[in-house]
């Protein structure tokens, strides 16, 4: 296969217009908050940038309460199979 | 005319007899027309319905019943078939194409099922037929999940069986409509259901399951088990004010698992009870609104579902992989599958033109105009959370992030016609939603193209995106890792079995032990805030007093944020 073939986003440049489109089209969507004039039935969708603001930090906080629950509950890849072996042998402590 | 009155799932297990028997392109053509034909009967059904009659001892049987609530759900099954058959042409098994079949018609005579002892019987077999399609990755983890999904599967049916009995026994009448739970046998159907709808606790068999069956079996798994009983969620209890919350919490908790998951099924299939919260609580609100919007979620969930199964079954199947650490940088040989892929990520994102988002947005709006206002905001972090992790981290960890080096081609040609199809009506459902607003059972008035909904959407998404951007450019973003990650199945693969083996000996052992890992992970937690916090750490940094003045800034500028987000009031 021809691997030394350049992709669409092995070019850092192409990368760098998607950022860039998605931080200018996020700039855009705050200033229409100023300028549109929305309709609200609860009285938070009436703060300028409501909805940005919570999907920001909506987005982060999800992402760090999966770290933190990462603590919790992560074992190793074969932590129900285990368990399984070292029952067959009970007792016994097999090191391989 | 006698053609009305043939029960929909007949031509379902008709097609698998033929298919049993055939081979080749044969059998491909017969399964397809079957498929279609019986859509088509479906369609040209009178506009009042049907209902079929049957004497069974001194039981009135309906074992086929169409009204305009099982209509939409009919029709949805009918395409997820035809898709996910055709997704699963190019293989050489009958096991698949005849258990896929059968699997498809018990779902199809489940949901027009007008009584309740047809419907015991569609259930269970919902159950045997659909295992198959696990134990066919034949591998000996697939055989040990597939054997603990029939479990908790038969173990949804007895439940369900005592329920009508009881209910049988209390109201004389097998009839199947609003029941509720203001009775015993309420609550039993109402636990049998949940557990094919995987509410909170209930929910391990899917995220066990589905990430091992074939990668054509789940494309079928993931449409038709909990799509049927959300249908009979919403036929049987509507309204229920208890479903609000367990849809809330079940739009919640699998966000954070997803985020964590290193086998991309997994992520979908976390993602999936996530999307089941949102028809759950829109069925517990109960307004014509609000149940019109758990049909029309259930709608197009399914065939977007299925398009994000299918583009990570064909990835599975080209390259032999799944998880996001072995894979990335598939977008340079599989453009085609990312374009769609990144189509039904769109869609299940709920991005406006997408057809997730005219669902949706009805459940969110029923959510707000009957005063629930915390399970809107819930409701609405949900939303932000299956952009991140359904939305962004599928296409960007399989198609994107680092190059894997995985060099492969496109899928088979029946694999990239049947995403074709799906993405054909997820796009075609999210510009022109009259089509599906059309077929919906009740009626209620809704325009999701308003200028502050589409706004207001589209804005929580780009943030969101720009939080992920953000995350991923500072590093802070969980890496992935090869793990596994204890959910609620604990209790039985774990606790349960050491429980029954070794007696009670062991359970203060396992006491112990909990406590003192629950310690060490408590002690890791406050190493890790101590980290931040003690001298020198991130946020225990001492700051110049002129900081102050930037602190006052700050202040005054959430003032005027205030101030201008309220001009008129006093």
């Amino acid at each position: 296969m021809a691997d030394k073939k350049q992709y669409l986003f092995d070019k850092p440049r192409n990368v760098k217009i998607v950022l860039y489109s998605l931080y200018i089209s996020c700039a855009i969507l705050i200033l229409l908050d100023f300028v549109v004039h929305r309709h609200v039935s609860h009285p938070w969708e009436q703060l300028l940038g409501f909805y940005s603001i919570y999907g920001f930090i909506g987005c982060v906080s999800i992402v760090f309460g999966s770290k933190l629950l990462r603590i919790l509950v992560k074992r190793d890849e074969d932590y129900y199979e285990r368990d399984a072996l070292s029952e067959e042998e009970e007792g016994q402590h097999v090191d391989d | 005319m006698w053609m009305t009155e043939i029960p929909a799932f007949v031509p379902f297990f008709v097609g698998a007899l033929a298919a049993f028997f055939t081979r080749g392109h044969l059998r491909s053509f017969l399964m397809l027309a079957i498929i279609t034909l019986s859509g088509l009967q479906l369609w040209l059904l009178p506009q009042e319905g049907v209902q079929v009659h049957l004497q069974f001892m001194e039981y009135e049987l309906v074992p086929y019943r169409v009204d305009a609530l099982s209509r939409v759900f009919g029709y949805v099954f009918h395409i997820a078939a035809f898709i996910s058959v055709l997704f699963a042409l190019h293989i050489r098994d009958t096991t698949q194409h005849v258990s896929g079949l059968l699997y498809a018609g018990s779902a199809v005579g489940a949901v027009f099922a007008g009584d309740l002892l047809t419907l015991f019987v569609f259930w269970e077999l919902l159950a045997v037929t659909s295992v198959f399609l696990i134990w066919a990755r034949r591998t000996e983890q697939a055989y040990k999940a597939g054997m603990r999904y029939l479990i908790i599967q038969v173990l949804s049916g007895v439940i369900l069986l005592a329920g009508v009995l009881v209910h049988v026994s209390r109201t004389g009448s097998l009839s199947f409509d609003f029941i509720g739970i203001g009775s015993l046998d309420g609550w039993l159907i109402l636990i049998a259901f949940g557990i094919k709808a995987a509410f909170p606790l209930l929910h391990t068999w899917l995220t066990d399951a589905y990430p091992e069956a074939t990668a054509t079996g789940t494309v079928f798994l993931s449409a038709f088990t909990t799509k049927t009983a959300i249908y009979m969620l919403a036929r049987a209890y509507p309204g229920t004010e208890i479903l609000i919350y367990i849809g809330a919490t079940m739009a919640c908790f699998p966000i954070f698992y997803a985020v964590i998951q290193n086998d991309l099924r997994r992520v979908l299939s976390y993602s999936l009870i996530n999307q089941l919260g949102f028809m759950v609580c829109g069925i517990g609100i109960g307004t014509a609104l609000a149940v019109n919007g758990a049909v029309s979620h259930a709608f197009v969930h399914i065939i977007y579902k299925s398009l994000l199964f299918m583009s990570m079954g064909a990835v599975l199947h080209m390259t032999g992989r799944i998880h996001a650490t072995d894979l990335g940088g598939l977008y340079k040989t599989m453009p085609k599958t990312a374009v769609l892929c990144i189509i039904g990520a769109a869609s299940i994102s709920a991005f406006p033109l997408f057809s997730g988002f005219v669902a949706k947005s009805m459940i969110m709006a029923a959510a707000l105009s009957e005063g629930h206002n915390g399970i809107w905001l819930i409701l609405l972090l949900a939303s932000a959370g299956v952009l991140k992790h359904a939305g962004i981290q599928i296409p960007y960890f399989a198609f994107f992030a680092h190059d894997s080096g995985i060099r492969t081609t496109e899928p088979p040609k029946n694999m990239l016609l049947a995403m074709s199809i799906a993405a054909f009506f997820c796009l075609a459902i999210g510009i022109y939603p009259k089509m599906l607003y059309d077929l919906l059972p009740f009626k209620a008035e809704f325009n999701p193209y308003d200028m502050s909904h589409v706004l207001a959407q589209t804005q929580l998404l780009f943030f969101a995106i720009l939080a992920f951007v953000w995350l991923n450019l500072r590093g802070l973003y969980p890496p992935e890792v090869r793990a596994v990650n204890v959910d609620a199945e604990w209790i039985y693969r774990k606790f349960l079995k050491k429980l029954a083996r070794n007696g009670f000996g062991w359970l203060w052992q396992t006491d112990r032990d909990i406590r003192e890992n629950f310690m060490g992970r408590l002690n890791m937690l406050l190493a890790y805030l101590d980290k931040n916090h003690s001298p020198g750490g991130r946020v225990a940094r001492t700051r110049p007093t002129g900081s102050m003045v930037m602190w006052v800034a700050a202040l005054l500028a959430a003032y005027l944020w205030l101030l201008l987000s309220f001009p008129h009031q006093p």
